[in-house]
């Protein structure tokens, strides 16, 4: 068995992005919310789950907790790929999280989701992730 | 007709330096930040592209735009304000207040539209239209009805699925005719309108999945049961309006899987699963494209057929806080 240690994840009280991952069923780690919580650091290679945040002219697309995490280069070291979510309303800013850190990180935008996701979504990220892992 | 009007039973001075949910906060500068008027579009550069549309084709967009003001006035002058009385917190009701009043610039902006593209007369007959058509009637009366009921979380299903679900059947026409490089100046004011309906349909299903939290399970299954059998009440006459609208043009069936993918994000934003299976939601890729260039199948790295696609675009946003 490899050691997919694989996920981490943002999520704000609204748990949109909580819950397609939850529904992956893969093991994951969370960005905390607030600033007084304990920072996470990882130790493990990871895809990272972002949802897009801002309305449309892109500027604070990335959630403040995320680029506090990938700040801290230990954590940016290990990122390897970044899956994103949005909602298509948001026009060109549908998903650019994903491209905003794909670019920073230089690393490869995988996959967006729109709001939970659909079981399609789930199903698509779980093989996807597996071959992904799998490759390197 | 005569209704005691509910307000809210206590105000105090409210205080944005102690919030007690950061959603508030967060939404409210979203909305502050998305402002715009329908004055700051240039419409005008429509009228030519106007002219190029069959006789068909500007009696269905124009009664598109008299069914969506309508929806945006209720919304505006109802849906919203009804919530305030339901708020959690001060910083709630003052984002209700946001909404109602950003909703009221919405139904303003087709008046811009109908005064830069039609006559007076045509304008007054698509509004005669309105007030005649039983399926928009039905859809505003069945809305209405909730907001007007003694539910407050009922209230907040009923104006999501307005806000995510039953603008779309209109969305579709100025989405179409992007995709045609038609009436593009009316797509971007209508793109305006969708980003905001979505802050709102995602706000309110927010709070209601707030309110979830604290209820009984019998509770939890009679709102869900409740969201869905609107959802069907509401899917049926969407039907029945599109068929009204475009019908003549053949693009019903269309605009039904736009329907149906809305309808799937409605309920997302109220916590629930879609229901529509994904063959039914598939989407005229023109459509999409009109509505967000990114949401293309090329942003499926796993699929392989997407491995062009590594490293993110060009993206001309900056945060200050990146440190690397």
């Amino acid at each position: 068995m490899i050691n997919v240690t694989g996920i981490v994840y943002f999520s704000s009280v609204s748990e949109n992005t909580r819950r397609f991952v939850d529904r992956l069923e893969l093991p994951a780690q969370r960005i905390p919310l607030r600033p007084k919580d304990p920072a996470l650091t990882v130790t493990t290679p990871y895809v990272l789950f972002v949802p897009t945040y801002g309305g449309g002219n892109g500027r604070g697309a990335v959630p403040k907790q995320v680029i506090r995490f990938l700040n801290d280069e230990a954590n940016r070291s290990l990122i390897r790929g970044v899956v994103a979510a949005g909602n298509t309303n948001f026009g060109s800013a549908y998903c650019i999280a994903g491209d905003i850190v794909a670019r920073k990180c230089q690393v490869p935008h995988l996959y967006n989701f729109e709001l939970l996701g659909t079981a399609e979504d789930v199903h698509r990220v779980r093989e996807g992730l597996g071959q992904f892992w799998l490759q390197r | 007709m005569s209704e005691k009007l509910k307000l809210v039973s206590r105000v105090t001075a409210i205080n944005w330096n102690r919030i007690q949910d950061d959603k508030d906060l967060e939404v409210w500068d979203r909305l502050t930040g998305n402002f715009w008027l329908p004055e700051k579009v240039p419409l005008s550069n429509d009228i030519q592209s106007w002219h190029t549309l069959t006789a068909d084709e500007q009696l269905m967009t124009t009664r598109v735009f008299t069914g969506l003001t309508m929806l945006d006035t209720i919304q505006g002058t109802v849906g919203a304000v009804s919530l305030i009385p339901d708020a959690v917190t001060p910083h709630e009701e003052a984002v209700y207040t946001n909404i109602a009043f950003m909703e009221s610039v919405h139904a303003k902006s087709y008046s811009s539209i109908f005064s830069t593209l039609i006559s007076t007369g045509e304008i007054d007959d698509a509004f005669r239209w309105s007030e005649e058509n039983e399926n928009l009637q039905r859809k505003a009366d069945i809305v209405l009805n909730y907001y007007r009921g003694d539910d407050p979380e009922k209230r907040k299903v009923a104006s999501t699925m307005l806000e995510s679900f039953l603008f779309y059947s209109g969305f579709y026409a100025p989405m179409y005719w992007s995709s045609r490089a038609k009436l593009t100046n009316t797509a971007d004011l209508i793109r305006l309108i969708i980003r905001d309906e979505a802050v709102h349909g995602y706000y309110i299903g927010y709070k209601f999945q707030k309110a979830l939290e604290k209820a009984s399970p019998e509770r939890r299954q009679e709102l869900k049961d409740y969201t869905f059998e609107l959802l069907f009440e509401l899917y049926e006459n969407e039907e029945q309006y599109t068929e009204d609208l475009y019908d003549p043009l053949g693009l019903t069936e269309d605009v039904k899987a736009f329907l149906r993918y809305n309808a799937n994000k409605a309920l997302m934003n109220l916590g629930y699963e879609g229901l529509f299976p994904k063959d039914q939601t598939a989407v005229n890729p023109a459509i999409l494209s009109a509505l967000s260039p990114n949401a293309d199948e090329n942003h499926d790295f796993f699929s392989g057929s997407g491995s062009s696609y590594v490293i993110g675009k060009a993206v001309n946003t900056e945060d200050e806080d990146w440190e690397f």
